[in-house]
């Protein structure tokens, strides 16, 4: 900042009589904003009546302040409590969640059966997946679709509140009934990569459901009948679900233009 | 406090048009409800007019780039709004409320116009004060603080316009807003559009005449997805007679227009 200007000057500025250049005033006006003692100088120098008249404004001022209503306090916001998506999300979950166990409980009666955990960890995440990117259970979907902050970062957001929850019952039911960690995560983040990088086609909702009808028919079903674990989840398949994960979020993200309306197609 | 103005608040516009659609071609579901349409729309009040089924709706989901124009052209504040268009700048200057407007009943109005703002990404210091100035602006600040399932029809609209016009948009859509306001909400609601027209282009779906005559300074009228008529209010009112139905000058000069078009159509 500059130097404090002279107190002569600062008595001509205050002084309406006194012939001070434009330029000079801005300066000091300038100055004065950012400078307490300054603006203290400014106050000396005027007139008792102009004095008189500033404290009967600030007096006014203060009783409207007090008279008026009182500010809006600022409240916390509750993430938890007011997002909508979390109560939207939480029977889809909690169903999630109960069939995981049921799985885990199938697994303590028939051991014989080949691990159920790991046959569902790829579809575990595609309902909430699902339900959290689709207009017909987002009832203002069409106020964010023409927001600039629609698109897939908001989809990712999203989904990764479903991942927080679906990832942590999936690693405790694999634990629990001993299928591979490795084999239970990866193919669950592979299909929520996969309804992403589909979904970016033929919507969210239509790939969750795709996809989930396609292993449940590939893959589930026959696993179950003829009690083998499929070629597609031996212990050595894990580099493979892992770069498919990768390779599909890379696609995915490729792929953002198609998010900006959420109209498209869900 | 000094704040730094940045090259973009002062750089001259350079767009002729805020809205400017150029053989505009929309689907409604497998229904082409916009069918080249023609339209150039500056600041000011534009009402747009049409029967049901016109169109409309359709057409302020395509501006508010909520849906994909199936052809044609649409320009947006100078920017090409198209299927690969980056959108985010436009939005940004964007107010939109839709006809069926869908909210998250546990929010409070307040909370519900912050939640707008923080999607309309303003920047954090700037939503509590815009988020009060549009509140107060819709006249709801008694009922700031009370939940959106709480709210009667007419304040849910008004709600719905606060959060359109919080960003302070370039660009304002409303689709139907005066559906469910009580007459003097109307009146206060027509000076608010008033006010917002002097330096933003806003754009008013409506099937009350009435509401166009009174506080827009332009009329857009289209059937069937097709431009019948473009023109100033005083204009629209000249075009009707004696003859045609309606019980006000301007609901004549409606009536006039669709007749004239409808039989040179059917011809």
């Amino acid at each position: 900042m500059t130097t404090h200007p002279s107190p002569a000057m600062i008595a001509r500025y205050a002084d309406r009589e006194a012939d001070l250049d434009e330029v000079t005033a801005w300066s000091v006006e300038v100055h004065l904003e950012d400078c307490a003692d300054c603006r203290a100088l400014v106050a000396d120098s005027t007139t008792d009546d102009t004095r008189t008249l500033l404290a009967r404004i600030a007096a006014s001022v203060d009783h409207d302040i007090a008279a008026g209503p009182a500010p809006e306090r600022r409240r916390r916001w509750s993430a938890a409590r007011n997002r909508w998506l979390v109560w939207q999300l939480v029977p889809w979950l909690t169903m999630t969640v109960a069939v995981l166990g049921c799985a885990v409980l199938l697994q303590a009666l028939r051991p014989d059966l080949p691990s159920l955990v790991s046959l569902l960890a790829p579809v575990a995440p595609l309902p909430g997946v699902a339900i959290a990117w689709s207009r017909r259970h987002d009832p203002a979907w069409e106020l964010i679709a023409g927001t600039p902050a629609a698109g897939l970062a908001m989809l990712l957001r999203r989904t990764a509140a479903v991942l927080v929850v679906v990832v942590p019952a999936l690693a405790l039911a694999g634990t629990r009934t001993g299928a591979s960690l490795a084999l239970t995560l990866l193919p669950c983040l592979t299909f929520t990569a996969a309804t992403i990088a589909l979904g970016a086609f033929v919507g969210v909702r239509f790939a969750a459901l795709g996809l989930g009808v396609a292993w449940t028919l590939a893959v589930v079903v026959p696993a179950v009948v003829t009690t083998h674990l499929p070629a597609v989840m031996q212990p050595g398949s894990s580099p493979v679900w892992a770069l498919l994960t990768l390779a599909l979020a890379g696609f995915a993200a490729t792929q953002a233009n198609n998010f900006r309306r959420l109209s498209s197609h869900n | 406090m000094m704040r730094t103005v940045s090259a973009a608040e002062t750089a001259p516009t350079i767009h002729p048009w805020a809205v400017h659609a150029e053989g505009l071609r929309v689907r409604a579901g497998r229904h082409l409800a916009v069918d080249g349409l023609d339209l150039a729309l500056g600041t000011g009040v534009h009402g747009l007019l049409g029967p049901n089924g016109a169109g409309k709706t359709t057409l302020m989901r395509a501006l508010a780039t909520v849906l994909k124009p199936a052809g044609g052209r649409l320009t947006l504040l100078g920017e090409p709004v198209d299927a690969r268009a980056n959108l985010r700048p436009v939005r940004r200057a964007l107010g939109y409320l839709p006809q069926q407007f869908g909210f998250y009943p546990r929010f409070t109005v307040r909370e519900f116009v912050e939640y707008m703002a923080w999607l309309k990404e303003m920047p954090k210091t700037a939503i509590p004060g815009a988020v009060q100035r549009a509140i107060d602006r819709v006249g709801l600040q008694a009922k700031a603080g009370a939940r959106m399932k709480t709210l009667s029809g007419g304040m849910l609209r008004r709600a719905g316009i606060a959060q359109a016009i919080v960003n302070d948009p370039a660009v304002l859509l409303l689709d139907e807003p005066t559906v469910g306001l009580d007459p003097e909400q109307r009146l206060e609601f027509r000076e608010l559009l008033r006010d917002l027209g002097v330096d933003s282009c806003v754009v008013v779906s409506t099937h009350l005449v009435e509401d166009v005559a009174t506080a827009c300074t332009d009329v857009v009228m289209i059937n069937e997805g097709r431009l019948v008529y473009q023109g100033t209010t005083d204009d629209l009112v000249t075009q009707g007679g004696e003859g045609d139905a309606g019980d006000s000058p301007a609901e004549r000069g409606y009536s006039a227009l669709l007749r004239r078009h409808r039989a040179a159509a059917g011809r």
